[in-house]
């Protein structure tokens, strides 16, 4: 980590964006994760897809557990609400505050060890019940604050910086997050940014459940040779499915791509997803193909990368709560007291 | 035998049945037919934790005079479950009346002769009539109602009107249901002597214009007047029916006339972490949210007590108390959470809990916590407990001003911001303790803060510096004493003599305190009566505590916990407090606390105090 504070006044060249605002201030508080730390390329790539999309810094509201992971949100969008909750429940608070306002854009970090083991049974309902956000697991397979233990996506076999081999099967976070309904469902690397800000800026543009699981070394206890979640092994192993464009609706396709190599997904906001292929052939929009190419790529050790799962129109929480357009937090008195003549019909029921 | 209890408008029936034999809506039904005779009823569901098969009870207590806590001791019992019956007739006060299903012949060894027997054949009754096996139970019931009707003297036209208004639209149902409730009369008229039971119900006026309703309905109508919008839930004895009224009422007064969209959100949640969680997240956002649950619950929810109330974050939660510890007694009430609740959470903690003593004031403190959590930006506990929660209670109707607003407490808006106002989220900027907040989204430059549970500084920023962790504890502490003032104050009920005793007490032990004050007073010990509706503790209750010589703190737990919770508070001579104590999971009744204050007053009168108290 650095001490230095970060300068406030910004070149007067720099680009901003159709918002008004340059990559800049979608930054935050300088990190103090070690050097080097994936979860910092991650935030990088946040802020990144933040200031592409075009999103007004305070229409976002970070969430985050605790960890390290849970730590990053203070690093990226600083112009917005955070809320560094309780271990392994960030998806339950999560959920409330969507509940309350539907228009910000809610932007769920966490790590595996908040995911994956204290906080499984949130993130697996908050997936269920298709609350519209972007969930990021920044996963590195150890449990850095407390210095080094297995965390349960470390795969079987894995090697521990102090020579334990791990004897628990992995937690494969995507295959789950297809399982309990996510409707946008991807994997990728904090070491590959040019897969990572497209598929963020897709899941901050999807309405419904969309979970991303990134994986991110640990560069002080989980960077070494026998780990399955260090950068070496994941660069060795990154069987990458596709790479995805995110082309907003009001932009015309002008590009002409050679048939077969691209794929395009329309979303329900009218973005396009263009999926470049990568050697294979893979629809995103079988569930029970995904299912099967993850399931390979566990088999033989590949880390399977890219949008691994979409359904273009999800059906997000507020959907199946038929709630009003207006968001929660706005409706006052008159919308929500029914009044004295309501009570006196009331109290009449009651006799 | 001794002389058979006579009673007018004063006497308790208790029905013994069997659960999921539809026998609740029958006994309601008798509740009910007495109340609109304008006599005041009390009664208590006595129910197991099961669906179908185990014992349940209902009592019925038959109180002219508006006594409403339970009284003790069984004046009739109605024994409709063989499996109970030998303990449900020795149950009978002597001079009492056992009414039973006298279809098939009992030996005479399963009665006493110390009471008057009433045996009606229900079932040859029944069977001869009906030849559905569903309609055979439960229009039995609604016989026995009948047969009841004649020997207490209840109004047969009042039953049905009930009827007509319980099945409006459903002719062949009010026909059928007036036809089962006149086969009973008809058989009692015939068969049984006018006036073998002496116990009778006389048309009165004491019921007046109140309401008859459970506490959780209560709560859950409190909760769409205070104006939540976010419910998140957890299903848990016995709290579940106040999250379904929440529903329920919801369903009828919050959705959008035009597009028939909901004003509100409901989540069954998957536990209750995570529905405090929803709770606390749709707060922080600026929604008014609120749980409901149990003790268990509030074990589990504690450590995002403790998140909510160190990053200043609304909640409301509503405790319907049950018998503890663990699982505990999930379908007998006690008010055994008190300390749990308190200080729930590790580290230096303390909340506010409201008291309410019946379903009127379930109403109110519900929409009041709704306000105060706001202000005060901390959770607010409502503490009931199944006795109000899960019973019918005759109560005050509810009441609104129609003037009355939200109130959001302390929040800058994106105009003060803009206008270059101060904020600093923890800043205590008028010396109440109280910061400002902003919701999310209010400024695209200005306002953003990071909530968390670790220390920080006036201006939401991460320190483990001492001087700046006490400055935020003391500010706390100052917020807790703004609380103090204004959540709601003690009510005071002076003895026509003076006196040096005192009582303090709380929630659902009210109604019985009321009628033990009068038998206390009748029998010439004289006390002072001082009703706390919340924590943290208002002056008066010092100031009540050293009026007096001797306090009484009635409370229905084992461990005096409320007695704690003054100890804690107060510095003051802890002999002077003297625990009350009833924890046996039925409802505190006016006999016992009548006779254990009698007891210890003449014990105070014989010895010094500090060996009585002892």
């Amino acid at each position: 980590m650095t001490y230095i504070a970060k300068p406030k006044l910004h070149h007067p060249s720099l680009v901003k964006n159709k918002a008004g605002y340059t990559r800049r201030d979608y930054e935050g508080a300088v990190s103090t994760l070690c050097a080097g730390c994936g979860h910092d390329s991650i935030s990088a790539a946040i802020i990144q897809a933040c200031y592409e999309i075009d999103i007004l810094p305070h229409q976002v509201a970070k969430l985050s557990g605790i960890g390290c992971s849970s730590k990053s949100p203070t690093y990226f969008v600083g112009a917005s609400h955070g809320f560094n909750t309780v271990h392994g429940r960030m998806p339950s608070v999560l959920t409330g505050a969507n509940l309350a306002n539907k228009d910000l854009m809610y932007m769920g970090v966490s790590g595996d060890g908040d995911s994956a083991s204290i906080g499984f049974g949130q993130f697996a309902h908050s997936m269920r019940r298709g609350v519209n956000m972007t969930y990021i697991v920044m996963n590195n397979g150890v449990y850095g604050l407390t210095k080094g233990q297995f965390s349960a996506t470390a795969d079987k076999g894995s090697i521990s910086k102090k020579g334990a081999a791990n004897s628990d099967e992995a937690i494969d976070m995507v295959s789950v997050a297809i399982m309990m309904g996510a409707t946008f469902v991807g994997r990728s690397f904090s070491g590959d940014k040019q897969q990572l800000v497209p598929l963020i800026k897709a899941a901050m543009m999807h309405k419904g459940a969309a979970f991303l699981d990134v994986i991110s070394p640990c560069v002080a206890f989980n960077n070494h040779a026998g780990s399955t979640k260090s950068y070496d092994y994941v660069r060795e192993h990154n069987e990458a499915l596709n790479r995805i464009d995110v082309i907003e609706g009001r932009e015309e396709i002008t590009t002409e791509y050679a048939p077969g190599t691209t794929t395009m997904v329309q979303q329900h906001d009218g973005s396009i997803l263009r999926l470049n292929k990568l050697g294979e052939d893979y629809d995103p929009s079988d569930k029970i193909a995904a299912m099967t190419r993850i399931q390979e790529g566990l088999r033989s050790g590949e880390v399977v990368t890219g949008l691994l799962y979409v359904d273009p129109t999800p059906k997000d929480l507020h959907h199946h709560l038929n709630t009003v357009d207006v968001p929660l937090n706005a409706l006052n008195t008159p919308d929500l007291c029914p009044g004295t003549a309501a009570l006196d019909r009331i109290n009449a029921s009651l006799r | 035998m001794p002389q058979a209890i006579a009673a007018v408008n004063d006497f308790v029936v208790k029905f013994a049945n069997v659960n999921g034999s539809g026998s609740a809506s029958a006994n309601e039904l008798f509740a009910r037919s007495i109340l609109r005779m304008g006599v005041p009823v009390s009664p208590r569901n006595i129910f197991p934790s099961n669906i179908q098969g185990l014992p349940t009870w209902y009592e019925v207590r038959v109180t002219e005079k508006g006594y409403l806590g339970r009284r003790g001791g069984v004046d009739m019992m109605v024994a409709m479950n063989p499996q109970t019956w030998a303990a449900d007739v020795k149950e009978i006060t002597p001079g009492g009346y056992l009414f039973y299903d006298s279809t098939k012949p009992m030996p005479s060894s399963a009665f006493r002769d110390d009471i008057t027997v009433i045996g009606v054949p229900l079932t040859a009754i029944t069977n001869a009539t009906y030849s559905d096996a569903r309609q055979r139970q439960l229009f039995k019931n609604i016989i026995y109602v009948g047969a009841l009707s004649i020997l207490l003297g209840i109004d047969d036209k009042e039953i049905q009107k009930l009827f007509s208004e319980q099945f409006k639209g459903k002719e062949k149902l009010i026909d059928s249901n007036v036809k089962a409730l006149q086969l009973g009369r008809d058989w009692v008229t015939q068969h049984i002597e006018p006036d073998v039971v002496r116990l009778k119900v006389r048309k009165a006026d004491n019921v007046g214009d109140r309401i008859f309703v459970e506490g959780n309905n209560a709560a859950a109508l409190g909760a769409v007047y205070g104006g939540a919008t976010v419910c998140a839930w957890y299903p848990i004895t016995p709290s579940s029916s106040l999250a379904e009224a929440f529903q329920a009422h919801c369903k009828k007064l919050r959705h959008d006339k035009e597009t028939g969209k909901a004003k509100y959100a409901i989540v069954q949640a998957e536990d209750e972490l995570a529905s405090i969680g929803m709770v606390i997240g749709a707060a922080w956002n600026g929604a008014r949210a609120f749980t409901s649950t149990s003790g268990p619950g509030i074990s589990l929810m504690t450590e995002f007590i403790g998140l909510a109330s160190f990053a200043e974050v609304p909640a409301v939660i509503v405790n319907v108390q049950r018998g503890g510890p663990s699982t505990g007694m999930p379908t007998r009430t006690q008010q055994s959470d008190l300390l749990s609740c308190a200080y729930a959470s590790n580290g230096d903690t303390k909340h506010v809990l409201l008291f309410p003593e019946d379903p009127k004031e379930c109403f109110d403190f519900t929409a009041d916590a709704l306000d105060l959590a706001d202000r005060l930006q901390t959770p607010v506990f409502v503490m009931t407990d199944l006795d109000i929660g899960m019973n019918h209670r005759l109560c005050k109707p509810f009441q609104w001003d129609e003037n009355r607003s939200l109130d959001r407490g302390k929040v800058m808006t994106a105009e003060e911001l803009e206008a270059g106002k101060n904020f600093g989220r923890y800043l205590d900027v008028d010396g109440d303790g109280i910061p400002f907040r902003t919701y999310p989204g209010t400024h695209p430059t200005k306002g953003s803060y990071f909530t968390r549970g670790t220390t920080k500084d006036e201006y939401a920023r991460y320190s483990e510096e001492g001087p700046v962790y006490v400055r935020n504890m003391e500010r706390l502490q100052k917020k807790f004493l703004t609380a103090a003032k204004i959540a709601p104050q003690p009510v005071r009920y002076s003895s026509p003599k003076p006196t040096a005793y005192g009582v303090i007490y709380l929630g659902s032990t009210s109604p019985a305190m009321a009628e033990a004050l009068d038998q206390l007073e009748a029998d010439g010990n004289h006390v002072n009566a001082l009703r706390v509706r919340s924590f943290p503790l208002s002056q008066a209750v010092e100031d009540f505590i050293h009026e007096h010589d001797k306090v009484f703190i009635v409370e229905q737990n084992r461990d005096a916990q409320f007695r704690s919770l003054v100890m804690n508070e107060f510095t003051l001579d802890a002999r002077k407090l003297v625990p009350v104590l009833h924890y046996d999971g039925t409802p505190i009744t006016a006999r016992f606390i009548a006779a254990d204050i009698a007891k210890k007053i003449a014990q105070f009168k014989v010895v010094p105090f500090e060996k009585a108290a002892s």
